[in-house]
Protein backbone atom coordinates (compact mmCIF):
# COMPACT_ATOMS: atom_id res chain seq x y z
CA UNK A 1 0.00 0.00 0.00
CA UNK A 2 1.66 3.25 -1.01
CA UNK A 3 1.23 5.96 1.55
CA UNK A 4 -0.54 8.89 -0.38
CA UNK A 5 -3.91 9.59 1.35
CA UNK A 6 -5.12 12.47 -1.75
CA UNK A 7 -5.42 11.57 -5.15
CA UNK A 8 -4.85 15.15 -6.95
CA UNK A 9 -4.13 18.56 -6.70
CA UNK A 10 -6.90 21.25 -7.79
CA UNK A 11 -5.84 24.23 -7.16
CA UNK A 12 -2.29 25.24 -5.51
CA UNK A 13 -1.47 28.86 -4.53
CA UNK A 14 1.92 28.96 -2.99
CA UNK A 15 2.44 29.95 0.29
CA UNK A 16 -1.38 30.49 0.79
CA UNK A 17 -3.95 27.64 -0.17
CA UNK A 18 -4.41 24.40 -1.64
CA UNK A 19 -7.58 22.21 -3.01
CA UNK A 20 -6.83 18.52 -3.45
CA UNK A 21 -8.93 15.40 -4.55
CA UNK A 22 -9.76 12.36 -2.66
CA UNK A 23 -11.68 9.36 -4.34
CA UNK A 24 -13.07 6.79 -1.76
CA UNK A 25 -13.35 3.22 -3.39
CA UNK A 26 -14.09 0.01 -2.13
CA UNK A 27 -10.47 -1.01 -3.84
CA UNK A 28 -8.82 0.15 -0.58
CA UNK A 29 -8.58 -2.86 1.70
CA UNK A 30 -9.29 -0.47 4.86
CA UNK A 31 -12.61 0.37 4.10
CA UNK A 32 -13.62 -3.59 4.48
CA UNK A 33 -12.20 -3.24 7.87
CA UNK A 34 -14.15 0.05 8.76
CA UNK A 35 -16.48 -1.32 8.85
CA UNK A 36 -17.62 -4.89 7.86
CA UNK A 37 -20.81 -3.85 5.99
CA UNK A 38 -20.64 -0.14 6.05
CA UNK A 39 -17.71 0.91 4.65
CA UNK A 40 -16.61 4.69 6.01
CA UNK A 41 -13.43 6.53 5.47
CA UNK A 42 -11.28 6.52 9.27
CA UNK A 43 -11.43 9.96 10.46
CA UNK A 44 -8.01 9.78 10.88
CA UNK A 45 -7.05 8.89 7.27
CA UNK A 46 -8.96 12.22 6.41
CA UNK A 47 -7.04 14.45 8.84
CA UNK A 48 -3.67 12.31 7.31
CA UNK A 49 -5.18 13.25 3.83
CA UNK A 50 -5.47 16.86 5.11
CA UNK A 51 -2.04 17.02 6.52
CA UNK A 52 -0.57 15.84 3.62
CA UNK A 53 -2.18 18.76 1.78
CA UNK A 54 -0.90 21.06 4.33
CA UNK A 55 2.24 19.11 4.33
CA UNK A 56 3.08 20.49 0.77
CA UNK A 57 1.46 23.49 0.91
CA UNK A 58 3.76 24.32 4.22
CA UNK A 59 6.99 22.84 2.46
CA UNK A 60 6.69 24.38 -1.02
CA UNK A 61 6.43 27.62 0.82
CA UNK A 62 10.12 26.99 1.88
CA UNK A 63 10.81 25.71 -1.36
CA UNK A 64 11.42 22.20 0.30
CA UNK A 65 14.60 23.09 2.22
CA UNK A 66 12.73 22.17 5.65
CA UNK A 67 11.90 18.71 6.90
CA UNK A 68 8.24 19.32 7.96
CA UNK A 69 6.17 16.61 9.99
CA UNK A 70 2.73 16.61 11.76
CA UNK A 71 3.39 18.16 14.59
CA UNK A 72 -0.27 18.88 16.57
CA UNK A 73 -3.75 18.70 15.69
CA UNK A 74 -4.52 21.10 18.44
CA UNK A 75 -8.47 20.87 17.18
CA UNK A 76 -10.43 18.67 14.62
CA UNK A 77 -14.16 18.31 14.40
CA UNK A 78 -15.97 15.86 12.23
CA UNK A 79 -19.77 16.54 11.35
CA UNK A 80 -20.44 13.34 9.09
CA UNK A 81 -19.01 10.30 7.26
CA UNK A 82 -17.67 9.64 3.65
CA UNK A 83 -18.58 6.16 2.32
CA UNK A 84 -16.97 4.14 -0.55
CA UNK A 85 -17.85 6.08 -3.99
CA UNK A 86 -17.44 9.15 -2.71
CA UNK A 87 -15.48 12.22 -3.39
CA UNK A 88 -13.93 14.37 -1.05
CA UNK A 89 -12.54 17.73 -1.15
CA UNK A 90 -9.60 19.01 1.09
CA UNK A 91 -8.89 22.82 1.67
CA UNK A 92 -5.91 23.76 3.11
CA UNK A 93 -4.92 27.79 4.39
CA UNK A 94 -1.77 28.21 5.50
CA UNK A 95 -1.89 30.88 8.37
CA UNK A 96 0.82 31.15 9.95
CA UNK A 97 4.52 30.67 9.22
CA UNK A 98 7.84 30.65 10.70
CA UNK A 99 11.26 29.44 10.80
CA UNK A 100 10.29 26.77 13.64
CA UNK A 101 6.99 25.68 11.93
CA UNK A 102 3.61 26.26 10.36
CA UNK A 103 -0.08 26.32 11.27
CA UNK A 104 -2.44 25.58 8.68
CA UNK A 105 -6.57 25.60 8.78
CA UNK A 106 -7.95 22.57 6.95
CA UNK A 107 -11.32 21.53 5.91
CA UNK A 108 -12.74 18.24 4.16
CA UNK A 109 -15.70 19.13 2.06
CA UNK A 110 -18.59 16.06 0.65
CA UNK A 111 -20.45 17.47 -2.09
CA UNK A 112 -20.16 20.61 -0.95
CA UNK A 113 -21.04 20.12 2.99
CA UNK A 114 -18.50 20.66 5.27
CA UNK A 115 -17.42 17.53 6.50
CA UNK A 116 -14.57 18.15 8.94
CA UNK A 117 -12.50 21.47 10.43
CA UNK A 118 -9.27 21.07 11.57
CA UNK A 119 -6.26 23.03 12.74
CA UNK A 120 -2.86 21.29 12.12
CA UNK A 121 0.43 22.05 13.31
CA UNK A 122 3.80 21.50 11.51
CA UNK A 123 7.38 21.86 12.99
CA UNK A 124 10.13 22.31 10.65
CA UNK A 125 12.86 19.39 11.86
CA UNK A 126 16.36 20.75 12.11
CA UNK A 127 18.08 18.41 8.96
CA UNK A 128 20.69 16.73 11.05
CA UNK A 129 19.30 15.87 13.62
CA UNK A 130 16.06 14.62 11.59
CA UNK A 131 18.34 12.32 9.49
CA UNK A 132 20.03 10.90 12.66
CA UNK A 133 16.72 9.50 13.89
CA UNK A 134 14.68 9.00 11.17
CA UNK A 135 16.77 8.64 7.65
CA UNK A 136 15.84 10.48 5.20
CA UNK A 137 12.82 9.17 4.18
CA UNK A 138 10.51 8.85 6.69
CA UNK A 139 8.77 12.47 6.07
CA UNK A 140 6.03 14.20 4.71
CA UNK A 141 7.61 14.47 1.30
CA UNK A 142 8.43 10.84 0.06
CA UNK A 143 8.66 10.92 -3.82
CA UNK A 144 5.56 9.28 -4.16
CA UNK A 145 3.73 12.07 -2.21
CA UNK A 146 5.39 15.10 -4.08
CA UNK A 147 4.40 13.00 -7.65
CA UNK A 148 0.76 14.36 -6.95
CA UNK A 149 2.09 17.80 -7.06
CA UNK A 150 4.04 17.39 -10.05
CA UNK A 151 1.66 15.06 -11.54
CA UNK A 152 -0.86 18.51 -11.02
CA UNK A 153 1.93 20.69 -12.66
CA UNK A 154 2.08 18.72 -15.67
CA UNK A 155 -1.61 18.92 -16.02
CA UNK A 156 -1.59 21.73 -16.31
CA UNK A 157 1.38 22.71 -18.55
CA UNK A 158 -0.61 19.86 -21.04
CA UNK A 159 -3.66 21.79 -20.16
CA UNK A 160 -2.27 25.12 -21.21
CA UNK A 161 -0.32 23.42 -24.17
CA UNK A 162 -3.55 21.86 -25.49
CA UNK A 163 -5.55 25.25 -25.07
CA UNK A 164 -2.24 26.48 -27.47
CA UNK A 165 -2.72 24.29 -29.56
CA UNK A 166 -6.08 24.57 -30.46
CA UNK A 167 -6.03 28.43 -30.50
CA UNK A 168 -3.02 27.83 -33.24
CA UNK A 169 -5.59 25.34 -34.89
CA UNK A 170 -8.62 27.55 -35.51
CA UNK A 171 -8.73 28.03 -39.17
CA UNK A 172 -7.15 31.29 -40.99
CA UNK A 173 -9.79 33.71 -41.89
CA UNK A 174 -7.74 35.40 -44.04
CA UNK B 1 -1.99 49.58 26.56
CA UNK B 2 -4.57 46.60 28.68
CA UNK B 3 -4.02 45.42 32.35
CA UNK B 4 -2.06 42.91 33.09
CA UNK B 5 -5.63 41.42 33.91
CA UNK B 6 -6.53 41.84 30.48
CA UNK B 7 -3.68 40.14 29.06
CA UNK B 8 -3.87 37.61 31.64
CA UNK B 9 -7.12 37.00 30.69
CA UNK B 10 -6.28 36.23 27.07
CA UNK B 11 -3.34 34.06 27.87
CA UNK B 12 -5.74 32.21 29.43
CA UNK B 13 -7.68 31.59 26.67
CA UNK B 14 -4.62 31.61 24.81
CA UNK B 15 -3.52 28.16 26.92
CA UNK B 16 -7.15 26.72 27.14
CA UNK B 17 -6.86 26.48 23.19
CA UNK B 18 -3.41 25.19 22.90
CA UNK B 19 -3.44 22.32 25.84
CA UNK B 20 -7.02 21.63 25.99
CA UNK B 21 -6.76 22.15 29.67
CA UNK B 22 -9.73 23.99 31.85
CA UNK B 23 -9.65 27.59 32.40
CA UNK B 24 -9.67 27.37 36.46
CA UNK B 25 -6.50 24.93 35.68
CA UNK B 26 -4.66 28.38 34.52
CA UNK B 27 -3.72 29.82 37.27
CA UNK B 28 -1.04 32.89 37.56
CA UNK B 29 1.63 30.29 38.79
CA UNK B 30 0.49 27.30 36.89
CA UNK B 31 4.17 26.13 35.17
CA UNK B 32 3.41 25.19 31.53
CA UNK B 33 5.09 21.99 31.44
CA UNK B 34 4.21 20.78 35.10
CA UNK B 35 1.13 21.84 35.91
CA UNK B 36 -0.45 22.10 32.72
CA UNK B 37 1.29 19.55 31.03
CA UNK B 38 2.41 21.44 27.87
CA UNK B 39 5.08 19.28 25.94
CA UNK B 40 7.97 20.82 23.92
CA UNK B 41 5.83 20.77 20.90
CA UNK B 42 3.27 22.52 22.31
CA UNK B 43 5.49 25.98 22.98
CA UNK B 44 5.17 26.28 19.04
CA UNK B 45 1.55 26.09 18.98
CA UNK B 46 1.69 28.82 22.37
CA UNK B 47 4.59 31.19 20.05
CA UNK B 48 1.87 31.37 17.15
CA UNK B 49 -1.37 31.31 19.63
CA UNK B 50 0.33 34.78 21.16
CA UNK B 51 1.44 36.50 17.87
CA UNK B 52 -2.22 35.86 16.61
CA UNK B 53 -3.68 37.05 19.73
CA UNK B 54 -2.01 39.69 20.46
CA UNK B 55 -0.89 41.15 17.64
CA UNK B 56 2.93 41.00 18.45
CA UNK B 57 6.11 38.91 16.62
CA UNK B 58 7.85 37.18 18.72
CA UNK B 59 11.33 36.22 17.45
CA UNK B 60 12.87 32.80 17.66
CA UNK B 61 14.32 31.87 20.78
CA UNK B 62 12.95 35.10 22.36
CA UNK B 63 10.09 33.81 24.52
CA UNK B 64 11.85 30.37 25.29
CA UNK B 65 14.97 30.40 24.70
CA UNK B 66 16.98 27.84 22.74
CA UNK B 67 20.56 26.33 23.98
CA UNK B 68 20.68 27.72 27.06
CA UNK B 69 22.31 24.66 28.78
CA UNK B 70 24.33 23.55 25.60
CA UNK B 71 27.52 26.41 27.02
CA UNK B 72 29.52 24.34 29.07
CA UNK B 73 30.23 27.53 31.07
CA UNK B 74 26.56 28.05 32.19
CA UNK B 75 26.27 24.54 33.63
CA UNK B 76 28.28 22.79 36.66
CA UNK B 77 27.46 19.76 38.16
CA UNK B 78 23.66 19.90 36.46
CA UNK B 79 23.29 23.77 37.92
CA UNK B 80 23.15 26.93 36.33
CA UNK B 81 26.57 28.73 37.37
CA UNK B 82 26.76 32.22 38.43
CA UNK B 83 27.60 32.95 34.32
CA UNK B 84 24.71 31.06 33.55
CA UNK B 85 22.63 32.22 35.74
CA UNK B 86 23.47 35.80 34.36
CA UNK B 87 22.80 34.87 30.81
CA UNK B 88 19.52 33.28 31.82
CA UNK B 89 18.49 37.07 32.85
CA UNK B 90 19.53 38.30 30.18
CA UNK B 91 17.82 36.13 27.95
CA UNK B 92 14.29 35.59 30.01
CA UNK B 93 14.11 38.97 31.61
CA UNK B 94 10.52 38.64 32.00
CA UNK B 95 10.58 35.53 33.95
CA UNK B 96 11.04 35.65 37.87
CA UNK B 97 14.42 33.95 38.79
CA UNK B 98 14.37 34.91 42.61
CA UNK B 99 13.26 31.35 43.75
CA UNK B 100 15.23 29.81 40.97
CA UNK B 101 18.02 31.29 41.91
CA UNK B 102 18.25 29.29 45.23
CA UNK B 103 18.63 25.98 43.72
CA UNK B 104 19.48 26.54 39.77
CA UNK B 105 19.42 22.80 38.82
CA UNK B 106 19.16 22.72 35.21
CA UNK B 107 15.89 20.05 35.63
CA UNK B 108 14.31 22.94 36.66
CA UNK B 109 14.12 25.27 34.31
CA UNK B 110 10.83 24.13 33.03
CA UNK B 111 9.58 25.58 36.26
CA UNK B 112 10.29 29.48 34.91
CA UNK B 113 7.91 29.08 32.11
CA UNK B 114 4.36 30.23 34.29
CA UNK B 115 1.59 31.37 32.98
CA UNK B 116 2.81 34.52 34.96
CA UNK B 117 5.43 34.99 33.24
CA UNK B 118 3.80 34.89 29.82
CA UNK B 119 2.02 37.95 30.75
CA UNK B 120 5.21 39.93 31.64
CA UNK B 121 6.34 38.89 28.44
CA UNK B 122 3.60 40.23 26.72
CA UNK B 123 3.65 42.93 28.43
CA UNK B 124 6.44 44.25 27.17
CA UNK B 125 6.44 43.14 23.95
CA UNK B 126 2.75 45.60 23.93
CA UNK B 127 4.64 47.91 26.18
CA UNK B 128 7.40 48.71 23.42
Amino acid sequence: MRWIWIDKFLEFQSGQFARAIKNLTLAEEHLHDHFPGYPVMPASLIIEGLAQTGGILVGEAGGFAEKVVLAKIPRAEFFGVACAGDQLIYEVTLTDLRSEGAVVSAKAFLEGQLLADAEIVFAHLDNSRANQIFGPKNFVFTQQLLGVLDLAKAQSRAKALSNTASTNGQPCES
Amino acid sequence: MPTYDEIYEKVQATLVDALGVDEDDVTREATLQGDLGAESIDFLDIVFRLERNFGIKIPRGELFPENVVSDPEMIDDGKFTAKGLEELKLRMPYADLSGFAANPEVDRIGDLYTVDMLVHYVQGKLGA
